[in-house]
Order: structure tokens, then C-alpha cells, then sequence
């Protein structure tokens, strides 16, 4: 399988009053037109990661790696015009909430023909001929109509389908979604994964699916990456779960609760700071 | 015995938009309830209206066995206290915990208030080491406990519940969870719990109550859920919702 994303030793250190909090401290894998997922809790460093990759690191943090590359391009080598030029069309990324990931005053229609207009030379019929096509490709079933409406006015389940459907129109090579469904109800959730699935397969996109909940990314992902305190604690595949090694994975995946399956107490987490270390 | 919650045909009307079309529900004393469903199901705006936060239009709701009118007199949030989804929202970002703390004390004129404060936090897990910290000095988890021991300080029967850990890592999650159930048992509170997730339901609560729409589905005991033993379609949707993505 050829490597769509490399990443080694990724640091990202955020200065602060109190000195230099780092983040991501020296992250690394690769990746091909598969489906990965980054676990961990909050504070683990996982969005940092995506960011990182999406070059939306805020401009005061240092990033620094041995390997950032993608599809060959080194991304942290390259000017921030050819980074932008990636952006939105090689690379492409969904944000949780699509309240505040979509622009509140532009029409949902606009905001897709914008971001194709951006990247491809088409001319206005065209964009708007293809961003209705994605809008269906997204299941979106009254495409027309929800062209012209604002974010506000569609609910959470369809505003995330318009976010996917203006992260796909340029045809990116790797997706990364950081919380795609957390926002959302549990049955509209299935709906938008089954999309995101159908989507990435057809196309052959490499997709980073970035999650706190281990069972959710162990069902969609080909492989897990689990972060904790800025570091991969574990790389496994998503079938071999049961397997983990390391206590934290084992925990995360025993500390939520299961329908069928009473414990009580819940187990929690036992934190050693030698997993930090 | 009277039930600790008695709800009859409440409506709840936002303008024109009817959030709550006659829902009747009943929780006896000591009993753990919970409220399922989705977004704009209704399952908030029921625990709201009890706590006196909707406006209702028709229908009534009991206490312990008394009927409540339109306004909530101060005794009843001595008997019935509140813990809301979002521990960055609902603690005072400019008070320590100890004003916090305070002031349902103050409120309610307790005077032994020096006690209770070390007690309610000593109970969540805290120790008084957190007393004179802010809001943002802690945790979301932290956070949670310190919600926790501002509505068990006034000692209440009653506590409800509004997605007490949704804003939360899984792992901080089931450290709330079991402190919940550990007030619970010490203290025979009777819970009425808001949640989107199946699991956390049928984990916490013995009897709950599936809504969509601002309309009760069904009602259940938390072993008929398990065993699958449901009637609607919609029930059946929610539980396979929460079994995971399944590549088709």
C-alpha cells in the first residue's frame, strides 16, 4: 500500500505564561488510503495532531517533526501559499459542531460552490450543478432546497452533511474528521457514518477519524492510533481491540457503560504517570 | 406510599411550539427514572418544568405528594436540587468554590454552613483542598463533583439530572456515574435522569421512559430494554443506534 501521510516525531509546544506546554510530543505513523483512527481524552493531543497535519496550528505554537509529508510533499518545508493550495482540496477536514464550523450569514449552497470555485476553474452553473450532485451524494433528499438555506435553519444531522459535502467537492486525497458525530444524535450519528463510509471507499480516501469513544472509531477504523498526554500509547488494529496491551486502552474500553453487560461500580482509570513519561 | 414525582398531562408551550404534548409520569420514592431520547424529544423540558425553568401551560405536577403551583416556593429546592449538562456553563466563573457553596447555604439560612461545606466536598471526592480554587482551576470531571456538592448540600430527596456527563471523557465519566450512585445509595435519593445514551440509562436507572417529539413512546424497566423486550420501532432504532456503526 502505497504512503498517502507520513508523519514522524510530531511535536507541536504551545508557549504560555508558565513556559512551554507541549501538546504532541513526538507522534508518528503513516498512512494509505485506509481508514485511521486517533483515540484519546481530552487533552490527549489528538486534535493537535489532525491540526498539525491540516496546517491549522494557531500561528504562537512551534511545530517541529522529523517526518511531516504528504504524498511526498514535505508540509512543514513548503510556503504557506502551496500549503493553502493543499488545503480544503488534497487535504480536507470536518470539525464536530457544524453550528460553528459552517458561516452563519452565507447560504449552504454558496459556501460549497465557494470552496470548489476556490480550488477548480468552473464556471458558476457548473460549481452550482456539482455542489447539488454532492449535496445528493451526502443524502441530502430535497438538494434544491436546502441549496439556499442558512446553517441555522437545517438541523445538526443535515448540517453535518453539508459540511461533508463541501469537504468532498473538491475531491480531497485524505480527509481528516475530527469528532464528526459527537455533536449529533445517536440515530443521525449511523446516518452521517454511513455516508463518511460509503464516501471513503468509493473514493479511496485516506480518512483520520479523530475520536474520544474507542468502541465508535474501533468500528469504523481499519487501525487505532490511542493517544494519551500528547504521546501514542498504542497502534493497534481496529480487529485485534480486544488484544490491547497497554492498561490505558484497556481501560478506555471498560470505563463505559454497556447495555447488557452490569458492573457496578464502573471500572475507572488507574492513571501512571509512567504512561505520560 | 406517595410517589417522590408525580407528573399529569403537562404541556409546555414555547410561542407557538408545544415542546411537551401531555406527558404524564410517575416516580416513587428512592427510585432511579430515566428520561431517553433525542434532541428536541422533550426529555430536558420535562425536567426543566419541574424545576419550575418552563413554562407550563396545562397539566400538573406533585412533589412528595404535594401539587406545585406556578412558582416554586424556597422550600422545594430543599427538596429538590438540580445538576445541569455542562459544568463549564453552570458554575460562577468568578466565585471559588467556597461562595458557591455558600450560597444555597446562605439562601436557605443554614448556619452550621463550615460543616457542610467540608462534608459535600469531602463526598465528592474533592477534600478541602479545592475549597478556594475557581471554576476554571479545575477539571470538567472536578467541575461536575463541585455541581454535585452544591445540590447535595441543602441534603434534597429528590435530584434531577440533565445529562450530567455528557460534557465528559468517557473515563471521567464512569468516575461521575458511580459517585452518583454512591450518593444515591448512601443518601436513598430518588433520581430522575436525563440522558441520549442508552447505556448510561439502563447503568443508572431501575425504570425509564423512551420520548420523541415531545411525547412519551414507552415506558420500560431497565431489563426489559436489555432483553430487548420493546414495543416501538423507535425504541428498537435508539438500540441499535447505540450497538455502534455496522458496515452495511
Amino acid at each position: 500500500m502505497s504512503v498517502l501521510l507520513d508523519v514522524e516525531e510530531l511535536r507541536v509546544t504551545f508557549p504560555t505564561r508558565t513556559g512551554l506546554i507541549e501538546a504532541v510530543r513526538g507522534v508518528s505513523f503513516s498512512l494509505g488510503r485506509e481508514r485511521l483512527g486517533i483515540v484519546g481524552e481530552s487533552g490527549s493531543g489528538k486534535s493537535q495532531t489532525g491540526r498539525a497535519i491540516m496546517g491549522l496550528t494557531p500561528p504562537q505554537a512551534r511545530i517541529s517533526a522529523g517526518k511531516l509529508a504528504f504524498d511526498g510533499i514535505d508540509l512543514l518545508g513548503i510556503s504557506p501559499r502551496e500549503r493553502r493550495a493543499l488545503r480544503g482540496n488534497r487535504i480536507a477536514m470536518i470539525l464536530q459542531d457544524p453550528k460553528y464550523s459552517l458561516d452563519p450569514v452565507m447560504s449552504i449552497g454558496r459556501q460549497i460552490v465557494e470552496t470548489l470555485r476556490t480550488h477548480e476553474k468552473v464556471s458558476k452553473a457548473e460549481a452550482r450543478e456539482r455542489a447539488l450532485a454532492m449535496l445528493e451524494a451526502v443524502q441530502i433528499r430535497d438538494p434544491k432546497r436546502v441549496f439556499d438555506l442558512h446553517p441555522h435553519e437545517v438541523s445538526g444531522g443535515m448540517g453535518q452533511r453539508a459540511m461533508i459535502a463541501m469537504m468532498l467537492i473538491a475531491g480531497p486525497e485524505l480527509m481528516i474528521a475530527d469528532e464528526p458525530t459527537s455533536a449529533l444524535d445517536v440515530t443521525v450519528q449511523l446516518d452521517v457514518l454511513n455516508i463518511l463510509d460509503k464516501l471513503v471507499s468509493e473514493r479511496g480516501m485516506g480518512l483520520i477519524f479523530i475520536s474520544h469513544d474507542l468502541r465508535l472509531v474501533s468500528s469504523f477504523c481499519d487501525r487505532v492510533v490511542v493517544m494519551y498526554a500528547g504521546k501514542v500509547v498504542e497502534q493497534l488494529k481496529a480487529s485485534e481491540l480486544r488484544e490491547a496491551q497497554h492498561p490505558y486502552t484497556r481501560g478506555l474500553l471498560n470505563c463505559m457503560p454497556r447495555i447488557g453487560f452490569e458492573r457496578h461500580p464502573l471500572p475507572v482509570l488507574d492513571r501512571k504517570p509512567e504512561w505520560a513519561a | 406510599m406517595t410517589s417522590a414525582i408525580a407528573v399529569d398531562r403537562l404541556e409546555v408551550v414555547f410561542d407557538r411550539f408545544r415542546a411537551l404534548k401531555g406527558v404524564s409520569l410517575e416516580v416513587r420514592e428512592g427510585e432511579s427514572y430515566g428520561l431517553v431520547g433525542e434532541s428536541g424529544s422533550g426529555k430536558s423540558t420535562l425536567l426543566r418544568a419541574i424545576a419550575g425553568l418552563a413554562p407550563v401551560s396545562s397539566g400538573s405536577i406533585a412533589v412528595n405528594g404535594k401539587k406545585l403551583g406556578a412558582r416554586r416556593a424556597k422550600a422545594f429546592y430543599r427538596e429538590v436540587q438540580m445538576v445541569f449538562q455542562d459544568p463549564y456553563g453552570s458554575l460562577h466563573p468568578r466565585q471559588t468554590v467556597d461562595r458557591l457553596l455558600q450560597e444555597p447555604l446562605a439562601i436557605h439560612g443554614f448556619a452550621d454552613g463550615e460543616k457542610r461545606i467540608e462534608r459535600a466536598l469531602d463526598e465528592v471526592g474533592l477534600g478541602n483542598g479545592f475549597r478556594f480554587r475557581y471554576a476554571h482551576q479545575l477539571s470538567g470531571g472536578q467541575r461536575q463533583r463541585v455541581a454535585i456538592a452544591r445540590a447535595l448540600i441543602l441534603e434534597p430527596s429528590i435530584l434531577l439530572l440533565d445529562e450530567p456527563t455528557s460534557a465528559l471523557d468517557a473515563s471521567v465519566q464512569a468516575e461521575v456515574l458511580n459517585l452518583l450512585e454512591e450518593v444515591r445509595r448512601r443518601r436513598k435519593l430518588t433520581f430522575l435522569m436525563v440522558s441520549h445514551d442508552l447505556a448510561i440509562i439502563t447503568h443508572m436507572c431501575e425504570r425509564l421512559m423512551v420520548m420523541q417529539n415531545g411525547e412519551a413512546v414507552e415506558t420500560l424497566t431497565a431489563s426489559q430494554l436489555i432483553g430487548h423486550r420493546v414495543n416501538a420501532d423507535y425504541t428498537r432504532k435508539l438500540l441499535r443506534a447505540s450497538e455502534g456503526f455496522v458496515r452495511a
